[in-house]
C-alpha cells in the first residue's frame, strides 16, 4: 500500500478545509461520532447543510486558544492508498508554512475560487510548486456552483493559470478540476451538474498518480546515517552501515564508491528494515554490509561506482529564509544536507525573487522572514550534493542558527 | 481468502519510524524510548529492534509506573524486557507522592495520570535524557506539540511554541542547549488503524486486556470501567462480570472497557474498520467515548 503525501494551498474562504472534510467524508474516513458531532456543529450555525469543514475544526479550537498552527496534517485512506494532507492554514508565516509543508509533498492541490479566478495567492502557491518543483499540481476550481457551472469560466481560469505557469516558469503536470467542495462534485463523485466535464474527479487524479517511481530511477544516494556494529559473538564481523536509500535502487552483488574517500567495495548484504534482501529502492531505511572494511562513518555517503557524485565546497543555492532574525552576508551557520551537518558561510547574497512581480531585485543586502533569493554559500568541508533539479533528494539542505539551534532557511542547491 | 487492501500497512510508514529512530540514536547523547505497555509503545520496541538490527537496542526504556496498571501489562512488560535484552528502568509516581512532590487526586474520578507529569521529569533529569521517543500519533490528538516529529522541551518539560522548528525534507535538527531535551514521535504519521495492521503483519504479542475477556466492571457515564482497588466507587455502582476488551491501556482508574467479543487481532481490526468505515457502526457509542478518554489520559503525559 502506498503513502502519497500532498499539500493544500488555497487563500481564506476559498473552501479548503470543506474539500479537505469532504475528501475524508467521501472516503469514509471519519467515524460516526465526529461526523455527528458535525452534524450538530453545523445545525448550532443555523446552516441546512453539513458543514464539512468543521470536520478540520480542532485547528480552530487551537486557534481560539490563541495557538497558531503552522503546518496541520490530515489522514485518509482509500483501499488503495493512504493519504497525508499537510495543510497550511497560517497567514502571516503563510510562505515558510506552505514551503514546509509542500517539501514533504509529491502534489499540490491548489484552490481557486470560480468567481475570483486567478489571484495573487495563485501566483505564490505556483511559485513554490516550482521552487519545490512539485511534480503534479491540482488546480482545484471551486465553487463552481456560484459561477453557474459555467464551462466558460472554468476554461478562462484554466488559460490564466496556464499562462500564468508559463511566466512562473513552472514545469509541474498541471491537472484542472472543476467542483463545488460544498456538495461533492468532482471530489470523489462526478458532478452531475456539470455533465460538461468528463475529466477525472480529484479523488481519481489523486489515486492514479503515480508514487515515487522517479526517485528510483535517479542514481543512488546513500548517506550513512549510523554504523551497526553488534560485538557480539553471533555476529561478531558485522559491520552494517545503515540510513535511508535517498534515491535510486541498490543491489546485492553490486560495486559502491565511499565519499568522500573515493574507496569502492561490493555489497555483500542487503537489509531493508531488518529483513535480508536481494535489492533495496529509494525511501526505504536499509543496512548494508561490504566486502572491505572502509573506515565509513555517519555523514559518509554511498554511491555506485557508475554514478558518483563530486564534492564541492563551494556552491550556489536558492534560500527561502524562515527566521525573525535576518540572514547577512558573511554570516556562518550550520548546514544540514540530510543527516550530514557541516559548517557554512554565506559569502554573497545574489538576488532576492520578488514573488509578486517575479522579479529579481539585486543589490539586497539581507534577507528576512519568507524572503527567497540565490546566495552563495562556502562550505567548511565538500558537500557530496545534487543539485536540486538533478536530485531533489539529494540536492536540498536546511540552515541551522549555531546560536538558537533554530532551523532559519531551506535551501535548493542550483550549481555546485 | 485474501485481506481487503484497506487492511495492507503501509510500509513507507515503518521506514520512515526507523529513519527517525536512527536519527535519535546519532543526534543524542542519552536518548530514552518510553514504554506504556500499550500497542503504541510496543510497535516503538520493535521499530527500534529493527533499526539496530543485529544490534541489541542501543537506549533503554523508560516506564513511568503509576502503580495503577493493569497487572497484565506490568507482567507483559517485564517478559519484554527479558526476550528483548533492552534495558528497563521504571520509576514510580508512588515515590513522587512519598516525597511530597505531587498529591494523590481524590473523589470518584480520582486517578494519577496527571501525576505522572512529575515523575517523568524528574526522571529525565535524574538521568540526563535528552530525547525521549514517544508513541504518540497526530490523528489521535491534535495538540500542537505533536505535530513535529522532534519536539524542543525546556527544563520544565514545557513546550515553546517559539522553539518548535520548522520541519523541511526529512531533515531532523535535533539540536539544543543545555537544560533542553527532545520529545520525538517516530510514528507521528500514522493511524490507529495502521497501527494494528502493523501488529497483525509482524505478528506482535500484546497484553491480553487488548482481547475480549470476562471482567468484572462498573458502569458510570455509560461506560464500562473495571473494578478495580483503585477506582473509588459509590453504592450504587455494583460490579457485574462482562466480556470486555480495552482500546487503549493507561490506569485501571482512567481507561474504560468496551464490550466487546473480539478475541483475535482480526477481531479487533475488523471491529475498529467497522467503527471507522460503517456510518451506522453499532459501535460507534463505544469509539466517541472512548475517544474522550484517550484525551483524558493524554492530558499532561506529553
Ligand atoms: N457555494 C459554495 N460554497 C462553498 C463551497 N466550498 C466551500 N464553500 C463555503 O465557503 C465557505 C468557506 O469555506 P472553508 O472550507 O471554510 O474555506 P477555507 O477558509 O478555504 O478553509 C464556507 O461557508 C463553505 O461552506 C462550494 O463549492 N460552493
Amino acid at each position: 500500500m502506498d503513502v502519497l503525501k500532498i499539500a493544500t494551498a488555497g487563500s481564506v474562504d476559498d473552501g479548503k478545509s470543506t474539500l479537505i472534510g469532504r475528501l475524508l467524508f467521501d472516503t469514509k474516513s471519519i467515524t460516526k461520532d465526529r461526523l455527528e458531532a458535525v452534524e450538530a456543529g453545523s445545525r448550532r450555525k443555523g446552516l441546512d447543510f453539513t458543514d464539512l469543514s468543521l470536520l478540520t475544526d480542532g485547528l480552530i479550537a487551537e486557534r481560539e486558544q490563541g495557538i497558531t498552527i503552522d503546518v496541520a496534517h490530515i489522514y485518509f485512506a482509500t483501499p488503495s492508498r493512504k493519504y497525508i494532507i499537510a495543510d497550511s492554514p497560517g497567514h502571516v508565516e503563510y510562505t515558510r508554512n506552505m514551503i514546509t509543508g509542500a517539501s514533504h509533498s509529491e502534489a499540490f492541490i491548489v484552490l481557486i475560487d470560480a468567481r475570483k479566478g486567478v489571484i495573487e495567492q495563485t501566483r505564490r502557491h505556483l511559485f513554490i510548486a516550482r521552487l519545490l518543483r512539485i511534480r503534479t499540481v491540482f488546480v482545484c476550481i471551486n465553487k463552481m456552483d456560484l459561477a453557474g457551472f459555467s464551462e466558460t469560466v472554468f476554461e478562462g481560469i484554466r488559460a490564466d493559470v496556464k499562462r500564468l505557469a508559463e511566466t512562473i516558469g513552472l514545469e509541474s503536470t498541471l491537472e484542472f478540476v472543476p467542483a463545488v467542495a460544498k456538495d461533492g462534485d468532482n471530489i470523489a463523485l462526478a458532478s452531475e451538474r456539470m455533465s460538461w466535464y468528463t475529466g477525472k474527479t480529484l479523488l481519481q487524479h489523486l489515486e492514479e498518480l503515480p508514487v515515487q517511481k522517479n526517485q528510483d530511477l535517479l542514481p543512488a544516494r546513500f548517506p550513512v546515517q549510523y554504523v551497526i556494529r553488534p560485538h557480539s559473538d553471533e555476529h561478531h564481523d558485522f559491520r552494517g552501515y545503515a540510513g535511508k536509500l535517498e534515491s535510486g535502487c541498490l543491489r546485492k552483488g553490486q560495486e559502491v564508491m565511499a565519499l568522500p574517500s573515493g574507496r569502492t567495495a561490493v555489497i555483500r548484504a542487503l537489509y531493508a528494515a531488518a529483513q535480508e534482501v536481494d535489492e533495496v529502492s529509494a525511501g526505504q531505511s536499509i543496512t548494508l554490509e561490504l566486502d572491505a572494511d572502509l573506515d565509513i562513518s555517519r555523514g559518509n555517503m554511498i554511491v555506485t561506482t557508475d554514478a558518483a557524485c563530486n564534492g564541492s565546497a563551494s556552491l550556489q543555492a536558492t534560500l527561502a529564509w524562515m527566521d525573525d532574525k535576518k540572514l547577512t552576508p558573511g554570516s556562518a551557520y550550520l548546514l544540514q544536507h540530510g543527516i550530514h551537518t557541516v559548517k557554512a558561510k554565506i559569502s554573497a547574497i545574489e538576488n532576492r525573487v520578488n514573488i509578486d512581480t517575479l522579479e529579481n531585485e539585486e543589490g539586497v543586502s539581507s534577507f528576512g522572514l519568507n524572503d527567497i533569493g540565490r546566495v552563495h554559500l562556502k562550505t567548511a568541508r565538500p558537500l557530496f550534493a545534487d543539485t536540486f533539479a538533478q536530485n531533489p533528494h539529494n540536492g536540498a539542505f536546511i540552515l541551522v542558527d549555531e546560536f538558537s539551534n533554530n532551523t532559519v532557511a531551506a535551501g535548493f542547491i542550483e550549481t555546485l | 481468502m485474501s485481506i481487503p487492501t484497506s487492511s495492507v500497512f503501509p510500509r513507507a510508514l515503518e521506514h520512515e519510524a526507523i529513519y527517525i529512530i536512527r536519527e535519535v540514536a546519532a543526534q543524542f547523547e542519552n536518548p530514552a524510548l518510553l514504554f506504556s505497555g500499550g500497542k503504541d509503545s510496543i510497535v516503538l520496541v520493535h521499530l527500534a529492534r529493527k533499526a539496530f538490527y543485529p544490534a541489541p537496542v542501543p537506549f533503554p526504556m523508560l516506564h513511568i509506573d503509576t502503580g495503577h496498571n493493569f497487572p497484565e501489562t506490568i507482567a507483559f512488560r517485564d517478559r519484554l524486557a527479558a526476550e528483548t535484552g533492552i534495558q528497563l528502568l521504571v520509576r514510580y509516581v508512588q515515590d513522587s507522592i512519598d516525597a511530597g512532590k505531587v498529591q494523590e487526586e481524590t473523589g470518584k474520578y480520582a486517578s494519577r495520570n496527571m501525576l505522572q507529569t512529575t515523575t517523568l521529569l524528574d526522571a529525565i533529569s535524574e538521568l540526563k535524557l535528552d530525547a525521549c521517543m514517544g508513541g504518540a500519533r497526530r490523528d489521535e490528538e491534535k495538540a500542537r506539540a505533536k505535530e513535529r516529529i522532534f519536539s524542543v522541551r525546556d527544563d520544565f518539560g514545557q513546550w515553546d511554541a517559539k522553539k518548535q522548528r520548522p520541519e523541511l525534507f526529512d531533515m531532523l535538527n535535533g539540536k539544543i542547549n543545555i537544560g533542553e531535551n527532545v520529545r520525538v514521535f517516530p510514528i507521528s504519521n500514522w493511524t490507529e488503524l495502521d497501527v494494528w495492521n502493523y501488529i497483525r503483519e509482524e505478528k506482535l504479542a500484546l497484553p491480553s486486556i487488548y482481547f475480549a475477556h470476562k471482567r468484572f466492571v462498573i458502569e458510570r457515564d455509560g461506560l464500562y470501567w473495571p473494578a478495580s482497588p483503585y477506582l473509588n466507587t459509590t453504592e450504587s455502582e455494583v460490579p457485574f462480570e462482562a466480556t470486555v476488551r480495552f482500546r487503549t491501556v493507561g490506569d485501571m482508574t482512567c481507561t474504560a472497557a468496551v464490550l466487546s467479543e473480539a478475541d483475535t487481532l482480526d477481531g479487533v481490526i475488523g471491529e475498529i474498520e467497522s467503527a471507522v468505515i460503517s456510518e451506522r457502526g453499532a459501535r460507534i457509542d463505544d469509539k466517541r467515548s472512548e475517544a474522550a478518554m484517550e484525551k483524558r489520559k493524554q492530558v499532561g503525559y506529553f
